[in-house]
């Protein structure tokens, strides 16, 4: 194991991240904030509870899901994708490292930082909101596992990009519509019965509803399910990786 | 002794059909400072990128200071350090960052006292905690050796390292790649100054169309390729060659002033003593004479341009 090699592409990861902070982390807290602002105070305050949680407590799980995803797949697609923009991929590949060593490194770095983001924007929601967390270990896992598993999916978008506006279509043309229709701001019980069936195909309701358990103990779907359908996910983006690295696809000629 | 590089029956076929490397077969000993010359798309740069790992091999064998470098490529790419062609660097790190990055990658602890000795060596230690995008080409340049040396590599690969850097700045490239090779240090340079070959190398490989079509020692390749010129400069005009001369390899300049006779290095005894000899038979006076040798740029050439015509 290179333990120095992979220490050294998740400090310069981390380091990227300390020199643009604004954009990094006060960016997307912003943006969030905004959201509890106007959807929790202003309007929730009209909208009833669901599930007997007041409507602005009720989207925070989603909410902070929402900026996780976005965060995950943008921070790692960009730690992957700038190397090979700028030619510097040339020094991973002639390293002495391994594909998991590499993954270990950027996605590590990602999904650290998507952690971090989760936490700032939870505990900034409490200055608008009052909300509890019932299950605060699995909070936190649910927290880790959609970050690292977003962070690989954004891995395999930096790899698959072979310009700019890639890295984008991905995250705003799939993951935050998905996202909107997954349950952040309902529950899908609120929806007639063949739009809750086409929400099952939405694999973001799971991640909502696991991470809303976590919060409340209410959920769309089983606890089980969800963790079945993240690691599940997991898994597909790990193979997307191996087979990258096995056929050096847009890595090595 | 084991070659610090050995290349057997290298093949690389890219994906459209296209044959970058033909039957490679190549030995760099330990110590030695190895040319690789060649023009333009030859696959200097694509072997160089196999043997460092960046690109993959279709066929043959590859090692790198003893070790396969698909087999055993840890051992074998922490042996080597690699100055790319593109200055290719990440433009908003300072200097010691960059430098110390590319020690741990290749899975050394840090050694402050290292990355020191090798800033100061490339007189970039007074621009340690400057931004990359600050620094002027030269600068840069010198950055991409000191990342390339910041793991304490026993085979070092510059990838055209002086090109587009001024006069007194690859003066002062060839005089570091002298003290590393001291150190004990393999090079392989690649380079299209040949100059820079010919002052530095210890042995020139010279590589066309993807295939090795030479590899000799320097000296030898010099003299036994090379060509020399003796040029008399007449006391009296000449309107043609005598024709005691017409056998001899000797042309009369435009002016008619200038006998010039070329021969080969290794037979110039008994030629230039033949020609002196029977100019004094026909009364033919002189008032000067020099010699010149054909650079190893002129021998490159005629190889290459030999190659392709044959």
């Amino acid at each position: 194991m290179n333990f120095y090699g992979v220490k050294a592409i998740y400090n310069f990861e981390m380091s990227r991240m300390r020199r643009t902070l604004m954009q990094s982390v006060l960016s997307p807290v912003i943006s969030t904030c905004l959201y509890f602002v106007v959807f929790g105070s202003a309007i929730g305050s009209r909208m009833g509870n669901i599930d007997n949680i007041e409507y602005a407590a009720y989207i925070i799980p989603g909410l902070v899901m929402l900026s996780l995803l976005m965060q995950s797949i943008s921070n790692a697609s960009f730690g992957i994708y700038m190397p090979k923009f700028s030619g510097t991929i040339y020094e991973v590949l002639s390293a002495p490292v391994s594909y998991v060593e590499v993954v270990l490194g950027y996605v590590g770095a990602a999904a650290t930082k998507s952690v971090i983001l989760g936490l700032i924007i939870l505990a900034t929601a409490r200055l608008f909101v009052d909300y509890s967390v019932l299950h605060p270990f699995w909070m936190l896992s649910f927290l880790i596992l959609t970050a690292v598993t977003f962070s690989m999916f954004g891995f395999i978008i930096g790899i698959w990009a072979d310009g700019f506006e890639k890295l984008q279509i991905v995250p705003m043309m799939i993951v935050t519509p998905l996202t909107f229709l997954g349950g952040t701001f309902y529950s899908i019980d609120m929806l007639p019965e063949i739009w809750q069936t086409i929400s099952l195909f939405n694999p973001v309701v799971y991640l909502i509803s696991g991470f809303r358990w976590a919060f409340y103990g209410v959920s769309d779907v089983h606890v089980g399910i969800s963790v079945g359908m993240t690691l599940l996910f997991l898994l597909a983006c790990m193979s997307g990786i191996w087979w990258i690295f096995k056929t050096g696809y847009r890595l090595r000629t | 002794m084991q070659p610090d590089i050995s290349v057997k029956n290298l093949n690389k076929v890219y994906e459209g059909g296209f044959q970058a490397l033909k039957n490679i077969n190549l030995d760099i000993n330990r110590g030695e400072i190895f040319a690789l010359l060649g023009p333009n798309g030859a696959g200097k740069t694509t072997m160089i990128s196999i043997i460092c790992g960046i690109t993959n091999l279709s066929s043959g064998e590859v090692r790198a200071a003893g070790h396969d470098i698909v087999k055993d490529y840890r051992k074998a790419r922490g042996s080597i350090g690699l100055v790319p062609q593109e200055l290719n660097t990440d433009s908003f790190e300072t200097v010691w960052n960059a430098v110390s990055f590319s020690r741990g990658l290749f899975g050394k602890a840090p050694n402050p006292a290292h990355i020191e000795k090798v800033l100061r060596d490339l007189s970039l230690w007074e621009k340690r905690n400057n931004r990359i995008m600050t620094l002027s080409g030269g600068m840069k340049r010198r950055l991409m050796i000191a990342k390339a040396l910041s793991h304490e590599p026993r085979i070092l690969f510059l990838d055209e390292p002086t090109a587009g850097v001024d006069v007194e700045l690859r003066r002062d490239m060839w005089e570091m790649v002298r003290k590393l090779r001291e150190d004990g240090v393999t090079i392989i340079l690649t380079t299209h100054y040949i100059e820079e070959a010919e002052e530095m190398a210890d042995r020139i490989g010279v590589i066309r169309q993807g295939e090795i079509i030479l590899v000799e020692d320097k000296d030898q390749l010099m003299s036994k390729l090379g060509k020399k010129e003796l040029r008399l400069h007449l006391q009296n005009k000449l309107d043609k060659v005598p024709g005691e001369l017409i056998l001899e390899p000797v042309e009369l300049s435009e002016d008619g002033y200038e006998l010039i006779y070329t021969f080969d290095s290794q037979q110039e005894q008994a030629g230039v003593a033949r020609l002196l000899r029977t100019l004094g038979d026909i009364g033919i006076e002189y008032r000067d004479l020099r010699t010149r040798e054909s650079s190893l740029e002129e021998i490159f050439v005629g190889l290459v341009h030999e190659q392709a015509a044959g």
